[in-house]
């Protein structure tokens, strides 16, 4: 890790003394414990190798990434090349040390083979892309009108609107999918009141169809879409639409030349975050979805907990994540990009 | 151009925010349902909340929630706020662009992968699962919440008050406690909350990551659930909403009146100078 050559926070720090502020009580101690040739020591190895008080807090979250975040996904790696065995863990190493110093290698490439040979994984793998990109397209409709309401509101609504909109991203996930089970029953509210007002006579099959998924995910990641496109969209300067009614365009025409593609980048981050996580949603199509649904999350589910094929369901989640890397690597790009924007 | 609401713009907002509000005040309603039969209105009753307070395993589950939901959100708001600053304050160093991709890809990673490669790393390390693996998962997926709400606070306030503090000698660490803390306080409070609610909601985490002695509340939800629909599981989901909503409303609007009485004392002080 680079050192800084200008700022070294733990010298400077033990000068400050007899203060009322937590900095000022650290100092104190760590003036005090530099009494002990222990402490002593150790901050001198630490300084010898280049550790400082900068390196210090980029370490303590870095390093609990790459043990909780990086590693795990190694992991998944390494076993999805292994072999399902009837033991506890209910895969074989990858690596063995024989009795006699040898080291035996053993990988196998079955389980991705599998993947493709089985027509359930690639058709789970494709209707989740299909299901996640439609369901993306429906949330953008929706959440844009809303986006735009939100800013052109005045200015005093504004707050009680956006906290409109942040209340339901904060109530549980799984409440809200919840809730939908209700409605769309057989037996539930929307069929009832449809009959009641005479839309309809018989009951609508919706619970356990595409079409319930798709409610699911727009209902659920509809906050995820409105937020970055009123953020966007507030920051928008107002008098370039005047301009352009001054010179004769309509609005229709100024909403498409101007107002959309100056909101492209909350656009595309709206969508990301609404497509990304949707690919592998496992609660919504569990749920809402019929036994017909194909849903890679849901496949996964089912191969772990059901079937306890861990190298399967390890291999499930390896290409599923090759699927993903591309939107992740572009998403997380915007996300610097605007953070950067705003500095 | 006219300004402010057209009626398109009206029209949408109402159905917009009908379509998000009704499935919960539904829920809400049936909670209070005497009758079991979900659809069928049989009168006021708080019986359910009633039944509710009896079910040992759906409390248990509940204190347990709790429980993994505080510790983890007090450590993910520490270890967040200090990826928040690594990101925003500590220009490039070797590895950063690591450190932003595992910052920004929780945020959107799949939950099952998420899951299914934490227990895989605490089977291979043979870790007990149970509370503290749940706990774990929550602080990893958490604190890049809490980076990013720290990070947006921190790239929008005026740096030259840090500068200033450090230019007459004030060590960075004691710049940080002084000055830069109390400033983004309202972020640091807010990524507390959303962990906690991050926490509270988790069910395909938490599934993965728990043992057999270890069942949160969304996992016991989601069993019944499956089961079909009932009042009790309303009652549950409407104390949850309740409790979320008290707390975020509450949250939003202490740290509105801050900014707002912040902005008129920069205003009065600019008018003074």
């Amino acid at each position: 890790m680079a050192t800084p050559p200008h700022s070294d926070p733990a010298d400077k720090v033990a000068l400050v003394s007899g203060d009322t502020a937590n900095a000022g009580a650290l100092a104190g101690l760590h003036a005090r414990l530099m009494l002990f040739p222990p402490y002593r020591l150790t901050g001198d190895v630490l300084k010898r190798l280049g550790f400082s008080g900068r390196s210090a807090v980029i370490a303590i979250p870095y390093v609990w990434l790459l043990a909780f975040f990086l590693t795990p996904f190694l992991i998944v790696l390494k076993i999805s090349f292994a072999e399902t065995v009837v033991a506890i863990p209910p895969y074989t190493a990858l690596i063995t040390f024989a009795e006699n110093g040898w080291i035996a290698f053993h990988a196998t490439l079955d389980n991705y083979t599998f993947l493709f040979d089985d027509p359930l994984y690639i058709n789970s793998y494709l209707s989740s892309l299909k299901i996640a990109s439609i369901a993306t397209l429906i949330t953008l409709s929706v959440g844009y009108p809303i986006a735009y309401g939100m800013v052109r509101s005045p200015r005093r609504w504004r707050f009680a609107l956006l906290m409109l909109v942040i209340l339901p991203f904060w109530t549980s996930f799984l409440i809200r999918v919840y809730a939908w089970i209700g409605i769309l029953k057989k037996e539930g509210l929307l069929n009832l009141a449809l009959i009641n007002l005479g839309v309809i006579s018989e009951p609508l099959t919706i619970l356990n169809t595409d079409t319930a998924v798709y409610i699911g995910i727009v209902y659920s990641y509809l906050p995820f879409m409105v937020l970055p496109l009123y953020a966007n969209l507030e920051k928008m300067d107002l008098n370039l639409l005047e301009a352009a009614a001054d010179l004769g365009c309509r609005p229709i025409k100024a909403f498409w030349v101007i107002t959309i593609p100056l909101s492209l980048s909350g656009i595309i981050a709206g969508c990301f975050l609404v497509f990304i996580p949707a690919v592998g949603e496992f609660v919504i199509p569990d749920l809402l979805g019929g036994s017909e649904t194909l849903m890679i999350g849901k496949t996964l589910w089912s191969e772990f907990f059901y079937n306890r094929d861990w190298p399967l369901s390890s291999a499930v989640a390896v290409l599923l994540l090759l699927v993903l890397v591309i939107p992740i690597v572009l998403f997380q790009r915007i996300q610097e990009r605007n953070a950067r924007a705003e500095a | 151009m006219r300004q402010g609401l057209t009626w398109f713009n009206i029209g949408s907002l109402f159905l917009g925010f009908l379509f998000l509000y009704l499935p919960i005040a539904l829920l809400i309603v049936y909670s209070f349902n005497e009758s079991r039969l979900v659809t069928v209105w049989a009168g006021f009753s708080t019986k359910w909340y009633g039944e509710m307070l009896q079910n040992e395993s759906l409390l248990s589950a509940g204190w347990m929630t709790l429980k993994v939901a505080f510790t983890s959100s007090c450590f993910a708001t520490v270890l967040g706020t200090l990826a928040g600053l690594v990101m925003s304050r500590f220009g490039t160093f070797h590895g950063r662009t690591l450190f932003s991709g595992m910052i920004y890809a929780p945020l959107v990673m799949p939950d099952v992968i998420t899951g299914l490669s934490l227990l895989l790393m605490f089977v291979a390390v043979a870790l007990d699962r149970g509370f503290v693996t749940i706990t774990i998962a929550h602080i990893t997926f958490s604190m890049c919440y809490v980076a990013v709400v720290v990070q947006s606070r921190l790239v929008s306030f005026d740096r030259s008050i840090e500068e200033a503090a450090m230019d007459l000698g004030c060590p960075p660490a004691r710049t940080f406690f002084q000055i830069t803390l109390p400033i983004i306080a309202p972020a640091v409070v807010a990524g507390w909350l959303l962990s906690f609610t991050l926490s509270l909601d988790d069910l395909v985490i938490a599934s993965f990551t728990s043992g057999p002695a270890s069942t949160t509340l969304p996992m016991r939800i989601y069993s019944q659930v499956r089961l079909g629909v009932t009042p009790e599981i309303n009652a549950v989901c409407t104390i949850l909403v309740g409790l979320v909503a008290t707390g975020v409303l509450a949250a939003s609007l202490i740290t509105r009146r801050q900014e707002m009485r912040r902005e008129a004392e920069e205003r009065q002080a600019a008018a003074t100078s």
